[in-house]
C-alpha cells in the first residue's frame, strides 16, 4: 500500500526549470571542455598579459648580448640572434597569431554558410554551382592552395585572410549544406512557406538557427588548422613579416642554431603544440555538449 | 450555393515522376469552398488528400507538379502566380495548419516571435505592435498567461497547447481561408474535442472558411457543413456532411462509415474495407474502387464514372449509387 502511494504522488517537477538546471550544469562537467578552456585561458593570460610577464621589449634589439643562453643577462629563455629576449617576443607572438587565427576564421565561416545555405536550401543549378567550386578547391591540398594564393597576392596578414577565406569557407559550405538539405524536410519549414515567408527569412531566421551549431565546432578545430597555417608561412617567409614577432618566424630563425640554442625553435613549436592541443580539446567537448541527444 | 465563390478548385492533376513510372496522386479533384463554410475533405491514407491542400498554396515537394487544372481564390487563379505574389496570399490570406504541432513550430524560436512574425512580414506591423497582437492572440486560444508563455520555446508546451499556438499562428494575420491537414490527428481525444471546438469558434467569429483535411470522420462531423470524400486522387462524392453521412451515395463512403464506430449505435459491428487502396502507378481500370466494391458490376471495370451531380449539391462518382442507399435501407 505504502508503495502504491509512493508511486502515485510523484513530486510535480516543473520541466523547463529541470531541464534548464540540466544544461547548466553541463558544461563544467565536460571534462576535455574544462582542460581546454583552462589551457587557453593560460595562453591568452600569458600572451595578452605579456606586460605583466616580461619587462623586455619583444623588437628591441640588443646586439651586445646575442644568443645569450638561458637565464643569461636575466633573459628568462635567453635571447636570439639579434639579442631579443626570446621570452619576450613568445609572449607578444603568441598575440599576433591567435589574434590572425581567430580572424581568419570569421571570413570563411560566413561565406561558407552563406553559399552553403543557399546550396542546400535551393538545390538544382544554385547546388550545382556551389558543389562544383568546392569541388576545385579541394581538388588541391590546402597549404599548397593557401601557400600558392599567398605568394600571388604577396605576403602579409591581408593575403592570409583572403588565402585562407579563399580556400576554407568550402567545409562550411559543406557542413550547412548538407544540414539544411535535411532540416530544409522539416514540417515547420513548410509551416513558414505556407505563413508566406520570403526564402532568405526562412534560411536566415528559421533554419541556421538550427543548424548552425555544427558550424561552430567545427570553427574551433577551423582555428588550430588556420593557426598552423599562419605558423607555416610565417616559417616559409610568405607570412608575418619581421619585425613583428610571431611563432613561425621565430622557429625559421632559430633553426640555425638548434644544436647550442635549442629553445630558439624548441619553444615557438612547443606554444603552437599547446595552443592548438587546446582548441581541439575546446572544439571536441563543444561538439558533445551541443551535440543534440546525448548529455 | 448562392453568392460568390470563395476557393473554386477544378479539376486540378498533379503528377509525379518516379522511378518505376509516372503517378498521379491527384487525377482530376474538383470542390468550392463558399465565404464562412467549412469543408472537410476525407479519404484514407495516400488518397491524395493532403497533396490537395498543399497544392493550393503552391507547397508541392520539388518532385510533384501540377499539370493541369485551376485553383481560383477569390477571382485569382493561384496556380499562375508568381512565388513573390503568392507569399502575399499564403500566410496573409489562406493560412495553414499542420497535422504536427511537434514539428511544424521551429524548436530554436520562442513561440511568441513565430506568431508575431506573420503580422509584422505581412501587415507591417512595428515589434511593439506584433507582439502585443501576439500576446492577445495566446490570450484568444486559451494559452494560459501569455506574457509569459510569449517567451517560451515549443518543447516546453504540450502537444494540445502547440496546436493551439499553430492555431494562433493561422489566424494571426485575419486569414480568409484556413486550410486544416488533419490538425488534430497527433493529439490525444479530449484534447482534439477542445482544439476543433475553439477552431470552429473561432473561424466562425471572424467569418474565416475552413478546409478540413483528416481520415476521422467524426472530426468532420463535428466541425463541416460540407464533405468531400477522395479516393486514389480522385473525389467519389460530395454533398452536405448531413446527407453524406445518413444517405452516401459511394459504396466507399458507405465502407467507411461501416468501419469508423458509431456512437449512437455502439451495438453495430465495424465492417472493414476489404483489400487495400490501389496502386497510383498502375490504377485499376474503369472505376478505381471496383476491385473493393461488393456492388462492382462488369460496366465499373469498363469505364471511368465522372463525378456526376445530382439534386442538393450532392455528387457522385459511382454507377449504382442507388444500390448503397438499398443497402441503408434494409439495414434499419
Amino acid at each position: 500500500m505504502s508503495a502504491v502511494s509512493a508511486t502515485q504522488a510523484p513530486a510535480p517537477v516543473p520541466v523547463p526549470a529541470a531541464r534548464a538546471r540540466r544544461r547548466r550544469a553541463r558544461w563544467y562537467r565536460q571534462p576535455t571542455l574544462l582542460v581546454g578552456l583552462t589551457l587557453l585561458a593560460v595562453i591568452l593570460f600569458m600572451c595578452y598579459g605579456a606586460p605583466l610577464l616580461t619587462s623586455f621589449n619583444p623588437d628591441t634589439q640588443n646586439l651586445e648580448e646575442p644568443l645569450a643562453r638561458i637565464g643569461q643577462y636575466g633573459h628568462l629563455l635567453g635571447t636570439d640572434q639579434e639579442g631579443r629576449d626570446t621570452w619576450a617576443r613568445l609572449l607578444y607572438g603568441g598575440q599576433v597569431d591567435l589574434r590572425v587565427a581567430v580572424i581568419a576564421v570569421l571570413f570563411p565561416f560566413v561565406l561558407g554558410t552563406i553559399l552553403g545555405s543557399l546550396a542546400g536550401y535551393f538545390g538544382s543549378w544554385v547546388d550545382v554551382i556551389v558543389m562544383r567550386l568546392i569541388d576545385i578547391v579541394v581538388a588541391f591540398p590546402f597549404f599548397v592552395l593557401v601557400i600558392a594564393l599567398v605568394f600571388v597576392l604577396g605576403t602579409g596578414e591581408k593575403s592570409i585572410y583572403i588565402a585562407i577565406t579563399a580556400v576554407g569557407w568550402v567545409s562550411y559550405a559543406r557542413i550547412t549544406r548538407g544540414e539544411i538539405t535535411v532540416a530544409k524536410r522539416q514540417e515547420y519549414v513548410l509551416a513558414a512557406q505556407s505563413g508566406g515567408l520570403s526564402s532568405l527569412r526562412i534560411i536566415g531566421r528559421h533554419l541556421l538557427p538550427n543548424v548552425i551549431t555544427q558550424s561552430i565546432v567545427y570553427a574551433m578545430s577551423d582555428i588550430v588548422q588556420n593557426m598552423l597555417a599562419i605558423v607555416t608561412l610565417s616559417y616559409l617567409g610568405l607570412g608575418i613579416q619581421p619585425p613583428t614577432p610571431d611563432w613561425g618566424t621565430m622557429i625559421s630563425a632559430g633553426q640555425n642554431f638548434l644544436t647550442t640554442q635549442w629553445q630558439l625553435t624548441t619553444i615557438p613549436g612547443l606554444a603552437v603544440v599547446l595552443t592548438g592541443l587546446s582548441l581541439s580539446l575546446i572544439g571536441d567537448g563543444l561538439a558533445d555538449l551541443l551535440r543534440p541527444g546525448t548529455s | 450555393m448562392s453568392g460568390p465563390l470563395q476557393l473554386e478548385v477544378s479539376d486540378l492533376r498533379v503528377q509525379i515522376a518516379g522511378q518505376h513510372g509516372v503517378v498521379r496522386p491527384i487525377d482530376g479533384v474538383s470542390f468550392e469552398i463558399a465565404p464562412g463554410e467549412a469543408v472537410g475533405l476525407v479519404g484514407e491514407s495516400g488518397s491524395g488528400k493532403s497533396l490537395t491542400l498543399r497544392s493550393i498554396l503552391g507547397l508541392l515537394p520539388p518532385e510533384a507538379t501540377v499539370t493541369s487544372g485551376k485553383v481560383v481564390f477569390n477571382g485569382t487563379d493561384l496556380t499562375q502566380l508568381s512565388q513573390a505574389r503568392l507569399n502575399k496570399v499564403r500566410g496573409r490570406r489562406i493560412a495553414m495548419i499542420f497535422q504536427e504541432p511537434m514539428s511544424a513550430l521551429n524548436p530554436v524560436m520562442r513561440v511568441g516571435n513565430q506568431i508575431a512574425e506573420g503580422p509584422r512580414i505581412h501587415l507591417g506591423m512595428s515589434r511593439a505592435q506584433s507582439v502585443a497582437r501576439a500576446v492577445d492572440l495566446m490570450r484568444r486560444v486559451g494559452i494560459p498567461d501569455p506574457e509569459r508563455r510569449f517567451r517560451a520555446f515549443p518543447h516546453e508546451f504540450s502537444g494540445g497547447m502547440r496546436q493551439r499556438v499553430m492555431i494562433a499562428m493561422a489566424l494571426s494575420c485575419d486569414p480568409e481561408l484556413i486550410l486544416c491537414d488533419e490538425p488534430t490527428t497527433a493529439l490525444d481525444v479530449t484534447i482534439q474535442d477542445q482544439i476543433l471546438r475553439l477552431l470552429a469558434q473561432l473561424c466562425q467569429e471572424s467569418g474565416t472558411s475552413l478546409m478540413f483535411v483528416t481520415h476521422d470522420l467524426p472530426v468532420v462531423a463535428q466541425v463541416c457543413h460540407k464533405v468531400a470524400v477522395m479516393y486514389a486522387g480522385r473525389i467519389v462524392e460530395r454533398g452536405t456532411v448531413s446527407q453524406v453521412f445518413s444517405r452516401p451515395m459511394h459504396p466507399y463512403t458507405l465502407g467507411l462509415l461501416r468501419s469508423a464506430p458509431d456512437v449512437d449505435r455502439p451495438d453495430q459491428s465495424l465492417v472493414p474495407i476489404p483489400g487495400s487502396p490501389p496502386s497510383l502507378i498502375a490504377p485499376p481500370s474503369g472505376c478505381r474502387f471496383h476491385p473493393r466494391c461488393k456492388f462492382a458490376e462488369e460496366d465499373c471495370k469498363v469505364s471511368e464514372p465522372p463525378l456526376r451531380l445530382l439534386d442538393a449539391g450532392r455528387a457522385t462518382a459511382c454507377l449504382h449509387y442507388e444500390q448503397c442507399l438499398d443497402q441503408i435501407g434494409a439495414d434499419t
